[in-house]
């Protein structure tokens, strides 16, 4: 069991929540159409597929490489297999130096892992400081998409939130207040903190050191204030070399904002050296947590996945369901595929793999070209066999039999438009006699309780072939 | 020209017009219609759904009915073209003949729109829309023939060669409308407030109808439309291709 799953798909269309993202999806779209117009953004992603493929085919030996260069410069680098041991490794290096106060950037592994529970109950109080993520923890929520956690909550919610914490009044419309406030409370927690808990956005393999990425300045606190630095970060963040990095850290900003830099980026080597500012100690937790299993398998590639979460904004589904319809730390496309992909199929996940249309415009935003519809159809297939759903492999299966021959199909097709068109209509109560029916008999009343449907032609294109031409 | 008909089940099925007058169109610009008898479905329904032992059976079956035929193989629908071209070879992955002969079908596999304008060289085939003036249209592209086929602009440019309609640009017109085959029956909540986005963001550009290329598409658009009793009309690209304007 990992906390990765927090509970079933619902999927149902979500319209507060798609309000807000569509608002954020709407802007996301129109960077990302001028990031098409005015960069060779074919070439880019196939040199960043390049990169990352790399990274993942060597991931040993690169990780390997990264542990040496990282304790070469006075870090130290801890192995993590599972969920479990990562936050046992965190929560042991808070004791050891008897630390009751962390502040935390924002990662979505330490999410997945379920970091924060067990901070909690070791005694440690660990705040958020990125503002959304800030956001969703006084909530007792969870971020709804990778880069922007409260993305389905709007201004005025926060505004009751802080009112709630301050007892003093917002105007919501007023967000440089919202941001003042949320500044001053996070400063004096900055200052406070005895150790800052970071993920990892990149690992250069080459030199160890570890590269992250922010646009609001609390990362910079978070591995600068405190004296002890912990990044936990997963396996496959790992880059072989700088050429491949710098690649990477212009794609990651196109991707995710269409912007060709990074507000700000951290580049973490080895903890402080004599004399200059910053953290005594640096200590790099990597974690698996099954991401080695997917090595070798269909799935490799979701691990180039370099959490940019273009892939969100462009799916339709997520645009309606919002990021916490998928019950799972990853939402959206890249969701629906890692978290079954990582749990086997285990505590529901099989399920998420349908919150698609295959509409294609995840595989085709991703900028490491992850091939993300051919995924969902094969965890579909996966599903199928993990859990047997029975009646609709029967009818399958009878389909298959009856359409895999002429004579089976055209009986179907008879049937359709002849036989069951009567009984289509007789079951149809209120057939409109234009060849439209409002009714239909289960499953097809799946349909019809939102749309009409299309009787079946009377006479298909094969026959009225045959009678013309035959 | 020798062209093969792959009809594909949902047009057989449910609108076998757009069948009618895909033939009537490509033997108005010269080619010889073939309908191979034996076809049945691509197997999609099967595949999507995560039954590929049952998508192969049916996928067998569009090999055995157009392995033998010659010429190319074209299809009013692009979502069953991207079946052959794109999901044949990884289906027949551990058949080595199949999966060649997949391959070579799928080379000689075209939509209608693609095979008219780029394999024909016909950008403009006329058409007329019925009625008064120009009329307001939205064009919705069907995704895999967006996305998996790369054919975006042969049936605009089909559409634009239409005379009494005019193309007007709608926002996000590359959004999936929601029908997604089956996810429509799987999810059929999120596949219709999909279906209305669509449907809002047309008439929010002041399109009067919606053409489109996928009948599956078209009958998720208009059943909703219907069921709102929305003033939107819908149809195939190929139904206003026809010179005389009928529809």
């Amino acid at each position: 069991m990992t906390p990765r799953v927090i509970h079933e798909p619902r999927a149902e269309p979500h319209p507060a929540v798609t309000a807000n993202l569509h608002v954020a999806a709407g802007n996301w779209a129109a960077r990302h159409d001028r990031v098409r117009a005015n960069t060779d953004w074919e070439a880019l992603r196939e040199r960043g597929r390049e990169i990352r493929d790399d990274a993942i085919a060597n991931l040993p030996e690169l990780i390997d490489a990264l542990e040496a260069r990282v304790t070469e410069a006075g870090g130290r680098v801890h192995r993590a297999g599972t969920a479990a041991e990562a936050c046992a490794q965190v929560v042991a290096i808070c004791r050891e130096r008897g630390a009751t106060r962390a502040v935390k950037a924002k990662s979505m592994l330490t999410e997945e892992i379920g970091l924060n529970d067990a901070l909690a109950a070791a005694g440690v109080d660990a705040v958020e400081t990125d503002l959304g993520e800030y956001i969703v923890q006084a909530l007792g929520d969870r971020p709804s998409h990778l880069l922007a956690p409260a993305v389905h909550l709007s201004a005025g919610q926060v505004a009751e939130l802080f009112e709630r914490e301050s007892g003093r009044p917002f105007d919501p419309e007023d967000t440089q207040a919202l941001v003042a406030y949320a500044r001053g409370v996070l400063r004096e927690r900055f200052l406070a903190a005895e150790v800052g808990i970071t993920g990892v956005n990149l690992a250069v393999a080459e030199t160890g050191t570890l590269i992250l990425v922010e646009s609001e300045g609390n990362i910079r606190l978070s591995t600068g204030l405190p004296r002890v630095h912990v990044a936990v970060m997963g396996i496959e963040k790992v880059v072989r070399d700088w050429a491949g990095a710098a690649h990477l850290m212009q794609l990651l900003p196109l991707a995710a904002h269409g912007v060709p830099a990074p507000a700000s980026l951290s580049l973490v080597t080895g903890p402080a050296r004599d004399g200059d500012d910053g953290p005594e100690e640096l200590h790099v937790v990597l974690v698996d947590d099954g991401r080695s299993a997917l090595r070798g398998t269909e799935y490799e590639s979701a691990l180039h996945c370099i959490r940019c979460g273009a892939c969100l904004y462009a799916c339709p589904v997520y645009r309606q369901i919002g990021g916490h319809a998928y019950g799972s730390t990853y939402s959206g496309p890249i969701g629906a595929v890692l978290t079954p992909a990582l749990e086997q199929g285990a505590q529901g996940s099989d399920e998420l793999p349908w919150l698609s249309s295959l509409c294609g415009a995840c595989a085709e935003t991703c900028p490491v070209k992850i091939p993300l519809d051919d995924q969902l159809v094969s965890l579909r297939a996966d599903g199928a066999r993990r859990h047997p759903r029975r009646a609709e492999a029967a009818l399958f299966s009878a389909w298959a039999r009856l359409w895999s021959r002429p004579g089976g199909y055209r009986a179907t097709a008879a049937t359709a438009g002849k036989a069951l068109g009567p009984l289509w209509g007789r079951l149809a109560r209120a057939a409109t006699g234009d060849g439209w029916d409002a009714r239909a008999p289960f499953p097809f009343s799946r349909w019809t309780d939102g749309r009409d449907v299309r009787a079946p032609d009377p006479e298909p294109f094969h026959a009225r072939w045959r009678r013309r031409r035959g | 020209m020798r062209v093969q008909l792959f009809v594909t089940c949902l047009v057989d099925l449910l609108q076998p017009s757009v069948g009618e007058r895909t033939v009537a169109l490509l033997e108005r610009l010269g080619c010889e219609v073939a309908f191979p008898p034996g076809q049945t479905c691509c197997g999609q329904p099967a595949a999507n759904s995560g039954y590929p032992a049952d998508a192969r059976r049916v996928a067998e079956r569009f090999l055995d009915t157009f392995g033998p035929t010659e010429g190319p193989i074209v299809a009013p629908f692009g979502s069953c073209v991207h079946m052959v071209r794109h999901a044949y070879p990884r289906l027949f992955a551990d058949d080595p003949e199949r999966a060649a002969l997949a391959a070579a079908l799928g080379e000689r596999t075209f939509d209608l729109p693609a095979f008219v304008v780029r394999e024909l060289g016909r950008a403009d085939v006329g058409g007329r829309y019925p009625g008064e003036g120009e009329t307001p249209v939205a064009y919705h592209h069907e995704c895999h023939m967006l996305r998996g086929l790369g054919s975006a602009e042969p049936p605009l440019s089909l559409l634009g060669g239409v005379e009494g309609c005019r193309i007007v640009e709608t926002e996000k017109a590359d959004l999936c409308c929601g029908f997604g085959g089956t996810f429509a029956l799987k999810l059929p909540d999120v596949s219709v407030a999909m279906a209305d986005e669509k449907l809002d963001r047309a008439r929010a550009a002041g399109a009067e109808a919606i053409v489109s290329t996928d009948v599956g598409c078209l009958m998720h658009l208009e059943g909703r439309a219907r069921r709102r009793g929305l003033d939107l009309r819908v149809h195939h690209l190929v139904d206003l291709l026809e010179p005389d304007g009928r529809l």
